[in-house]
């Protein structure tokens, strides 16, 4: 077998309320020096996870969503984004941090690490996984 | 079948625990190995031996370290998120300067590289919560 493992984070929950979205990114940034095949999915309310703008200061919490735009730096670059879940939201791609990573494989060109996918494209990535870590 | 498991939730308000409990049980019952369960979010207060439920219901606290005694499984407290929430080892009271400790018999508290070890080692990692 082989030592690199396909490794799933699924976020499903709003960034703030509970922690869950928080001490999830917590895990990704770990697990991101084991050197796995990382992806991440956002789903139902985990896509307001992603959104830009966020502003925590009425709340007296920290605000956490700019951790998400190191993960590009941490080689975990492929962010998956339901579809269905975003237009049940009435959010949009536009509505979503840009977050990207520089591909070393094209010469470090910048590129984006969202991809928006269909429910039913989401269930042909999550069989394609080795470990499914969902939060 | 080599498992890991992971438990979200704390003892009582959620069934995870009692859920990944029986789960554990049922998978040495029918031959596997449990190589870790990992204690994480609410899931760390499953490891404070302070747990005091009535005399009528479940000890979930005690269930854990009974298990992890007879069949010797690797029960693991996040650090991170025991830290959060007030579950203490000798180690963590001495370097945090606290005034006493609660972990219960049978768990260690450790990092979160415990839980990717166990995606990379296991067969499967089972996710216990919400």
């Amino acid at each position: 077998m082989s030592d690199v493992k396909k490794f799933m984070y699924i976020n499903r929950k709003a960034p703030y309320g509970t922690i869950y979205a928080w001490e999830a990114l917590e895990v990704v940034l770990i697990g991101a020096a084991f050197e796995q095949d990382v992806s991440l999915a956002f789903m139902d309310d985990g896509v307001f996870q992603l959104v830009k703008g966020q502003d925590t200061t009425e709340l007296g919490i920290k605000n956490f969503s700019p951790t998400y735009s190191a993960l590009g730096d941490y080689d975990v670059n492929k962010i998956y984004v339901e579809k269905e879940s975003l237009e049940a939201r009435g959010l949009t791609l536009d509505d979503l941090m840009p977050l990207k990573y520089e591909d070393e494989d094209d010469d470090w060109a910048e590129k984006d690490s969202i991809r928006v996918v269909t429910a039913a494209e989401m269930a042909e990535i999550l069989e394609q996984q080795d470990v499914v870590l969902s939060f | 079948m080599k498992f890991g498991i992971q438990v979200n939730e704390g003892p009582y308000t959620h069934e995870a625990s009692v859920s990944a409990l029986n789960f554990v049980k049922a998978a040495l019952d029918a031959g596997h190995e449990i190589f870790r369960v990992f204690f994480y979010h609410d899931g760390v207060n499953n490891g404070t031996r302070l747990t005091t439920p009535p005399q009528d219901d479940i000890n979930i606290v005690q269930s854990w370290s009974e298990l992890a005694e007879k069949h010797n499984i690797d029960l693991v407290v996040c650090v991170a998120a025991a830290q959060r929430r007030g579950i203490v080892d000798e180690g963590e009271q001495e370097r945090n300067g606290k005034d006493a400790n609660n972990i219960a018999p049978g768990f260690r508290i450790s990092g979160l590289g415990q839980l990717i070890e166990a995606g990379i080692q296991c067969d499967r990692l089972v996710v216990f919560g919400d």
